[in-house]
């Protein structure tokens, strides 16, 4: 397929890693940010082609992993009221709540609703007028705009029954974040590409002065992937700190303006707790006052009191901060497996654990003889 | 109290209502309308004519479905295959067929994958009130014509009608029954290292058929669902080493990847027969189309449901010729060696990957979900 085949290529791929392990003098060790970026590392095979000098270690950029328990708690608690029709990205469905997921509410009579896109929830707001219309707005700046369009449809249009229940953040200040931790070992980070092609990536070009760490925008196939890394090798190498950009078909330094203008417009930054990592200062959106009506916090309150804590068993935190690997969780693959999830790592399709778990426990069993005999008519 | 649907009497022939009605099912005249007119100038044949509670089969015509070369081997040889399936899908007419054909189509191909030539059908209608006379008209008139491509009969029948908001307009359940010609001996656990695996075409159209329907999206070419009986192409593959006692030897494993799709299929291959399964993903056929609309919406064509593409795990001596013969069929013009069956790693599929890297291909956990972003 154009423009996603390209970036797959075996010789391309194979050409760019003999280029990093040219390159590489000493071991590094890498942050990719996007839960994406983790799932295309393991389902293509690049992490173990990579040479054994660079360590790529799993960021928290997958929106589900980090939504807290307690929004799910309050989705779940929303979506079983019977006024209620609740919309959300299919992801979220099988995240586990403290008791049970969105999906056991659909299957306990609730009205539950999964959508490509939040616009499609407005329809539904139009159509059903006697019920409420809630969408579980989550996700970095990639779905932001999108939901804030949502938003500011519902109130020109004048639809009073839709409301959202939102759990935005965003990626600079979860890099910070790491950066300011005395136990992150991370030399240098592939900056999630989507998110830039919203917000470009000028945001972090303060940071790379404040804490000398490179930071590449990094597209998503292995091509991209591989290409960041060799950007990012060059970097530390020559012991250089910038912001470069391994994605530019995608992105520019500028971002998407009317597309954050949109945000802006809709949101203002806010403290947010992150899933197994805590309350990160300005990380989040809220509401601005002028869209307060829309927050479903607000116009089903009764929420607001629920509180909950998470399974001791789970290490999701540290494998979202890349102190931990996910096959390094005593639960992993045990107690813990996409049919039984105790964290959402495991649950989302961009989880760090959920990827290990699906493309990489062959790395446990044996490495496979790579050429595969398949004759000569297949 | 009930309502005794029963006791109305009010005679109104069936053209006069645009859809269904409770009274459809009640097992009245409304009811006997609807057979005698919709369904039994459908379905007409000489088993169904019967009308009797159960329909009987004489054993020679059992027999009669086998090939001449099969007849000379007594009845207790052969072998009957049995199997029902339910048919659920939303929407009830999507692009390239309907749940009447899928119907039909999915219980032959259940029968088609232990090698039995499949012969009758069953077919239960539960229909939900409001259901368009004019959709149940099409649906079952497609169930008629995918019944005469498959060459089978369909030889009993049953109508229910639910109340409004209690189905999803029309289910169909089909249970079917073939005849294994004896020799033939095909079944999960015959997998065995240095196999060959073959698909039978591309993979993923009928799954991204009704995701492109469900989802309203638009490409330039449409999506169409692949379903397709694949009894004749099992009987063309069959004949890939014809004559005496082996005839059913050129095959150890056929299945049907429908839900789940390949990686489903290669997972409960390699868990039955207790080997492992490599394949390459650059040699398994995807659309173009199929393969854009998963990238869209982060799906993966490995898991998407197929309706007319089978899987066969052959001996190695045989998959040149087997692959040949499949070649020659409408239904196998695309079929592909994509892999074999390994010693190694018992249990697991393992792909190699475009990049050249490789990756466990692990079941789904459960519904395909849309990712966020």
């Amino acid at each position: 397929m154009k423009y996603i085949d390209e970036y797959r290529d075996e010789a391309l791929t194979r050409g760019l890693l003999d280029e990093i392990r040219r390159t590489a003098t000493r071991p590094w060790t890498l942050m990719e940010v996007c839960g994406g970026q983790t799932h295309s590392l393991l389902r293509s095979g690049l992490d173990q082609l990579l040479p054994p000098e660079i360590e790529l270690v799993h960021g928290p950029g997958c929106p589900v992993c980090v939504t807290p328990l307690e929004l799910i708690d309050k989705a779940i608690a929303l979506a079983s009221r019977p006024e209620v029709i609740f919309v959300s990205y299919g992801d979220m469905l099988r995240v586990p709540g403290s008791e049970r997921d969105l999906f056991s509410v659909k299957a306990a009579g609730g009205n539950v609703r999964v959508v490509y896109s939040p616009l499609d929830s407005l329809k539904i707001a139009r159509e059903n007028p006697d019920k409420t219309v809630v969408f579980f707005g989550i996700g970095f700046e990639t779905t932001a705009p999108a939901n804030a369009m949502a938003v500011v449809q519902a109130k020109a249009q004048g639809i009073e029954n839709f409301a959202m229940l939102v759990s935005h953040v965003t990626v600079p200040a979860a890099i910070c974040a790491l950066l300011e931790s005395p136990d992150v070992r991370v030399n240098g980070f592939l900056a999630a590409g989507h998110v830039c092609t919203v917000m470009g990536y000028w945001e972090y070009e303060p940071l790379v002065e404040k804490y000398h760490v490179p930071i590449v925008v990094t597209g998503f196939e292995p091509v991209d992937i591989a290409r960041g890394v060799l950007m990012c090798v060059k970097q530390l190498e020559e012991g250089r700190a910038e912001v470069e950009n391994a994605y530019a078909r995608a992105v520019r330094r500028e971002g998407n303006r009317p597309a954050q203008a949109v945000i802006h417009d809709v949101f203002e930054p806010c403290d947010r707790p992150w899933r197994g990592i805590g309350v990160i200062p300005r990380s989040g959106y809220r509401f601005r006052d002028a869209y307060r009506d829309f927050d479903a916090e607000l116009r089903f309150p009764e929420v607001q009191t629920i509180a909950t804590k998470e399974s001791s068993l789970c290490l999701s935190g540290l494998v979202l901060q890349g102190l931990k690997k996910p096959n390094q969780c005593p639960a992993f693959g045990k107690e813990c497996t996409p049919q039984t999830p105790l964290g959402a790592t495991m649950v989302s399709s961009e989880g760090a654990c959920a990827a290990y778990y699906r493309y990489g426990r062959l790395a446990e069993v044996q490495t496979p003889n790579p050429q595969i005999q398949t004759g000569q008519a297949g | 109290m009930p309502l005794n649907i029963a006791s109305w009497t009010c005679p109104r022939p069936l053209q006069n209502y645009p859809t269904i009605v409770m009274g459809h099912g009640s097992g009245g005249k409304m009811m006997a309308d609807l057979i005698q007119h919709l369904f039994a100038p459908l379905f007409d044949n000489d088993l169904l004519a019967q009308l009797g509670d159960s329909t009987t089969i004489g054993l020679s015509r059992i027999a009669d479905g086998l090939a001449p070369d099969d007849m000379r081997h007594a009845i207790r040889d052969m072998r009957l295959a049995f199997t029902t399936d339910s048919f659920v899908v939303s929407p009830l007419v999507f692009p390239g067929g309907d749940i009447g054909e899928l119907a039909v189509n999915g219980t032959v191909n259940d029968l088609a994958m232990s090698g039995a030539r499949p012969l009758f059908l069953s077919a239960g209608f539960i229909l939900e009130e409001g259901l368009r006379m004019e959709t149940l008209g099409q649906i079952a008139t497609s169930v008629a014509a995918a019944c005469r491509e498959a060459g089978v009969q369909l030889v009993a029948g049953d109508t229910k009608v639910v109340n409004k908001g209690h189905g999803d307009g029309l289910y169909i359940n089909t249970s079917g029954i073939g005849v294994i010609a004896p020799g033939v001996d095909i079944a999960p656990n015959r997998a065995q290292p240095g196999d060959a695996v073959i698909v039978s075409g591309t993979m993923g159209d009928h799954g991204m058929a009704i995701m492109s329907v469900r989802e309203g999206l638009e490409f330039e070419t449409r999506i169409e669902s692949d379903t397709a009986p694949l009894n004749g192409l099992v009987q063309a593959m069959l004949a890939a080493a014809p004559g005496g006692e082996h005839v059913g030897s050129p095959i150890h494993c056929l299945r049907d990847a429908t839900r789940g799709g390949l990686a489903a299929v290669l997972n409960e291959l390699a868990a039955a027969s207790g080997a492992g399964i490599e394949f390459e993903e650059r040699r398994v056929p995807v659309r173009p189309e199929v393969h854009a609309a998963c990238e869209m919406l982060g799906l993966d064509p490995l898991n998407t449901a197929n309706e007319g593409k089978l899987v066969a795990i052959v001996p190695e001596s045989q998959a040149e010729a087997v692959l040949g013969l499949m070649r020659t069929h409408p239904l196998g013009q695309e079929a592909a060696r994509i892999g074999r069956v390994v010693a190694g790693h018992p249990g697991l599929v393992v792909a190699r990957t475009a990049i050249g890297g490789s990756r466990v291909v692990d079941l789904p956990a459960g519904e395909l979900l849309p990712r966020i972003c």
